[in-house]
């Protein structure tokens, strides 16, 4: 079989996704902040979010983890 | 070099049918590949063209023996398990009792996310797409690496090294990084031990699954630094450095900086920068007692003596790239290095004076966070089956489902990508890798494509009789810049081999 080579001379001249998302400004990582007042700001979302999560667990909890069973891989 | 290397990921996903743990999970995994490919409604399958494969090589310089090989090492074998070659160039196939999705060549940590990110959409795809065929059950998908139950599944990096650099030092220097590395991009855990049994919180997946310091296997006595030596390029100028240690991270940048701050530490041992050797007693154990104690004050003893915590043991390397960076570039530095070398000093500040403020960064802060909340609110404790549920449930793929992808919709986490920049990865390649070459071809040509691999892809065509397999060895080569303009012209296959091979 004949192995033939993709023809191109340079291997350089890369281009790169550059566009860099403009990064989230987040009160909560404020460091000027007060730590405490962010701990009970924070505790308050945590509130909400496990509200969120409530609501799409899988029921049966127990019996749901109980067969979650996998073959070992790499 | 600087974050800036040809790089890709590989992550076997979790796989369980609701109700039946007893599902055969070779066949399960088959069905979601096979209902992946129909989808895409291909009429011809490209197989996996197995010629350059050579998993018993050992970056120590000698083979393994077929015979004296774990039959789960002998990848090179067709096992007529499913296998699709994706049009933006990733593979996507049963990797023993998984589905696994490999990234196409990157040549950066941005990218990396963004084509591994695209690989959870695929996986949510194909099980929605399994999910519709009459009489199936559903197909649930967990982007993680145990089942609590004693049995772990890969997600691992790969980096293309240059061939020169001795595998001692790549040894020496990337022990301890690997061991420390979890305080960054470790996924979380409930559960302690392989099987899971005591309870408690740790930082990592995986860790608790790796009992030597280097070796081959990779299902068995998982080695901190693993010897397979396959560069899928000229073994003359490249080794691929097999990275077995990581965990399948959700978080965007859990993941960037665990690739780009370990291709940054590659890069100072490539140029013998590092000058100081922190090679940690007894790194197995230490590995386990840092993914063991979230609250990071575990102490690692160097075998110099010398004690500090697995995040300063961190800060020692980021100083050592720091410098590295500037002496080496100065102001000419890349923005992605500039960018992981921020993150890296900003995360890693952040865990040694408020850890908790990484909720929106780091996976592992991020359950833990929920965790911590379930705990408090509805007074459980470690054993309660609800927060078991919550670690499985965070790396659910699905959009609805998933712990992760719904925190992640409602903005909790901070991200390096875009949603469309995500979903252009899902069918395009990489403009900078062969990738590219690859993808292209099995868009435009996919009925003569009759099998591809990292490093070549082998037409089918009318006209000739034998098979015209176009190697592909240098992962640079094949670029949009290099093709674009042939694979443009050509109409057909018979065209581009034609045209490459002047005949």
């Amino acid at each position: 079989m004949r192995v033939i080579t993709v023809a191109a001379k340079d291997s350089g001249g890369q281009e790169r996704a550059s566009k860099q998302s403009e990064q989230v400004d987040d009160e909560l990582v404020d460091e000027t902040g007060d730590l405490k007042e962010r701990h009970a700001k924070l505790s308050e979302d945590v509130d909400d979010v496990l509200d969120e999560i409530d609501e799409v667990l899988e029921t049966d909890a127990e019996s749901f983890v109980r067969s979650f069973v996998q073959k070992g891989g790499q | 070099m600087s974050v800036q290397r040809v790089m890709g990921s590989e992550t076997e996903y979790g796989i369980s049918v609701p109700g039946h743990p007893n599902a055969n999970a070779m066949l399960t995994s088959s069905q979601i590949v096979n209902a992946y490919a129909t989808a895409m409604h291909r009429a011809r399958r490209a197989r996996w063209d197995f010629e350059e494969e050579n998993p018993l090589r050992d970056a120590r310089g000698f083979d393994l023996a077929r015979e004296l090989a774990d039959a789960s090492q002998l990848t090179d074998e067709d096992s007529g398990l499913a296998n699709v070659i994706l049009t933006n160039g990733a593979r996507l196939y049963v990797d023993h009792a998984h589905p696994e999705y490999s990234t196409p060549e990157v040549t950066n940590p941005r990218d990396a996310v963004i084509w591994d990110k695209a690989g959870e959409w695929i996986m949510a795809e194909a099980a929605r797409h399994a999910a519709t065929v009459p009489g199936s059950l559903p197909i649930n998908l967990y982007k993680n690496n145990t089942d609590n139950k004693g049995a772990s599944y890969g997600s691992h990096e790969n980096y293309l090294m240059a061939r020169t650099t001795p595998f001692a030092d790549i040894v020496r220097h990337l022990t301890p990084f690997f061991v420390s590395r979890q305080v960054v991009a470790g996924a979380g855990r409930v559960g302690l031990g392989q099987d899971g049994r005591a309870n408690g919180f740790q930082i990592s997946q995986r860790a608790d699954y790796f009992e030597v310091e280097v070796g081959l296997e990779t299902t068995l006595k998982r080695p901190i630094i693993n010897t397979r030596d396959e560069p899928h390029a000229d073994p003359e100028r490249y080794r691929r450095l097999h990275v077995i240690i990581g965990d399948a991270n959700l978080s965007e940048i859990s993941m960037y900086l665990k690739m780009g701050t370990t291709s940054l530490v590659l890069a100072m041992i490539e140029d013998r920068f590092v000058s100081v050797d922190f090679s940690v007693d007894q790194p197995v154990r230490t590995l386990h007692q840092i993914s063991h104690d979230p609250s990071l004050k575990q102490l690692v003893t160097l075998r110099s003596g010398r004690k500090l915590t697995a995040v300063q043991l961190q800060m020692e390397y980021f100083e050592q790239a720091r410098k590295y960076v500037e002496d080496k570039y100065g102001a000419d530095v890349d923005e992605i290095t500039k960018d992981v070398l921020e993150r890296w000093e900003s995360v890693l500040s952040r865990l040694e004076s408020d850890p908790m403020s990484l909720n929106r960064e780091l996976d592992w802060v991020a359950k833990l966070e929920i965790l911590e909340g379930y705990r408090k609110r509805d007074g459980i404790d470690w054993d309660n089956a609800r927060l078991h549920l919550v670690d499985l449930q965070y790396a659910d793929v699905r959009p609805a489902k998933g712990l992760y992808q719904r925190l992640a919709a409602r903005g909790r986490f901070e991200r390096i990508t875009t949603d469309e920049e995500i979903r252009r990865a899902v069918d395009q390649p990489p403009v900078d890798t062969r990738a590219y070459f690859r993808g292209r071809c099995l868009d435009k040509y996919a009925d003569s494509v009759a099998a591809a691999s990292w490093d070549s892809v082998i037409f089918d065509l009318p006209d000739r009789e034998s098979l015209q397999r176009v190697p592909t060895l240098d992962p640079l080569r094949g670029t949009k810049q290099h093709v674009e303009t042939l694979i443009d012209r050509c109409r057909t296959a018979s065209d581009l081999v034609r045209e490459i091979t002047g005949s």
